[in-house]
């Protein structure tokens, strides 16, 4: 069993996230400790592998979900290594007696891998007492406990509506084994993470670019409604639109891989971002995105 | 008298662990895997009844060994099998079915001949279990 690959793998992959990586670094000893244990015949217990990843909007919970499948299957953890991803409305019912055989039928599906709820907290309505969401949490909770060898739960949402879900339902918090916090990412790893999005997309900044897109990250995060990669992506996004319109624009010369590959600075700085903290500075708007 | 039908009925009853990987390889193979259960043991009767929905789309055997316990605890003295279904264009039937579970006593087939015109004989096979209703045929 290799495991040294797939930490290296997930190192390089996946930017920041200390407290995510210790946790699977400590996951995958444990496994190797259990499997000497058995050589040596030794009491041995299936750890409790159910997860919950609480964290702001676009720090990776989902991604990190997803790959989870992957690397508990190559440890040796799951059988099959797929993922079953839900949310509340492919769990709960519409009608009485319709919750039961729809949650156990996903709970059948994802055995032998991973089930993923996101946004895990939709399933408990405490407004509207007669919810089947309960319903499906009963099950949930049962199936968890009884086929703990067959099946990994892994819940994910934001980290207040998380804690309010755990609250009311104590059950799932003892039932979970490993509570992971996903912190904020720092600038320096969201420039990192664009980079490695650019990369993948086989675009690059120019040392100007890069320089302004610093700054973007800088001024982008003291305004509201930021929520992380997701942000960065959409950044992204519309900096290659606006790249796109500026070679359009001007056609008339022969366009080199060079050109279509390369971000300027003026693409970055033509954000709506900067205009609107010059803005709420009193400086004069560049403009408009 | 040992009821034999489907696949494997000639050999000793299949332990959990194999039926497990009978049904993984049902599940490899992408077919659907039903569990019926009748306490009619005659080969005539096809109208098994079905414990729960067929099992699509599943990739691990773990989801159907649960259904078989469960099935199990409710119906033990009864005949379970497991049956596989292939949906594939050119299939679209049963490509595996074999007895999961069978009651600890099993009376038998008595054989019946019905004099007939002439000096004509008929045959027909009967089983004993059935002569009682459904339900108090082996739970006795």
């Amino acid at each position: 069993m290799e495991i040294a690959p797939v930490l290296a793998q997930l190192d390089r992959e996946l930017i920041g996230l200390m407290p995510v990586k210790t946790r699977i670094r400590e996951i995958a000893s444990l496994l190797l400790i259990e499997r000497i244990r058995q050589k040596m015949a030794l009491a041995t217990t299936f750890p409790t592998l159910h997860m919950s990843f609480t964290g702001n909007p676009g720090t990776g919970k989902t991604t990190v979900a997803l790959r989870m499948a992957g690397i508990l299957h190559r440890l040796g953890f799951v059988r099959r290594g797929h993922v079953i991803s839900v949310t509340r409305d492919d769990l709960v019912g519409q009608y009485i007696g319709h919750t039961a055989p729809k949650t156990k039928e996903i709970l059948k599906k994802a055995m032998g891998g991973v089930l993923f709820i996101d946004e895990a907290y939709y399933l408990y309505r405490p407004e509207n007492e007669r919810d089947y969401g309960q319903e499906a949490i009963e099950i949930l909770l049962q199936m968890m406990e009884a086929q703990r060898e067959d099946l990994v739960v892994i819940l994910a949402g934001y980290g207040d509506r998380m804690e309010k879900f755990f609250q009311s339902n104590p059950g799932f918090r003892s039932r979970i084994g490993h509570h992971i916090d996903f912190p904020d990412y720092s600038e320096a790893e969201l420039l990192a993470i664009a980079q490695l999005m650019l990369e993948e997309q086989h675009y690059r900044f120019s040392p100007k670019a890069r320089e302004a897109f610093e700054h973007y990250i800088a001024v982008r995060k003291t305004q509201p409604l930021f929520s992380n990669a997701r942000s960065i992506r959409n950044a992204l996004d519309r900096i290659r639109l606006r790249q796109a319109n500026r070679l359009v624009a001007n056609l008339d010369r022969v366009l080199t891989g060079e050109d279509v590959m390369s971000i300027e600075a003026d693409d970055v700085l033509a954000s709506r971002v900067f205009s609107k903290a010059a803005r709420e500075t009193g400086l004069n708007g560049k403009g408009d995105a | 008298m040992r009821v034999t039908q489907g696949c494997f009925s000639f050999l000793p009853d299949l332990t959990d662990e194999q039926i497990r990987s009978q049904v993984q390889y049902c599940l490899e193979k992408g077919w659907a895997v039903n569990i019926e259960f009748t306490d009619d043991p005659h080969p005539r009767n096809t109208y098994w009844e079905m414990w729960g929905l067929p099992m699509f789309d599943l990739r691990d055997a773990a989801g159907i060994m649960k259904e078989l316990a469960d099935c199990r605890r409710v119906y033990g003295d009864r005949y379970i099998r497991i049956s596989g279904f292939d949906a594939s264009h050119g299939w679209e039937s049963v490509r595996i079915s074999f007895i999961a579970n069978r009651p600890a006593n099993e009376p038998g087939f008595g054989l019946q001949r019905q004099e007939a015109e002439g000096r004509n004989t008929r045959y027909s096979t009967f089983s004993y279990a059935a002569q009682k209703p459904e339900g108090e045929r082996y739970s006795s």
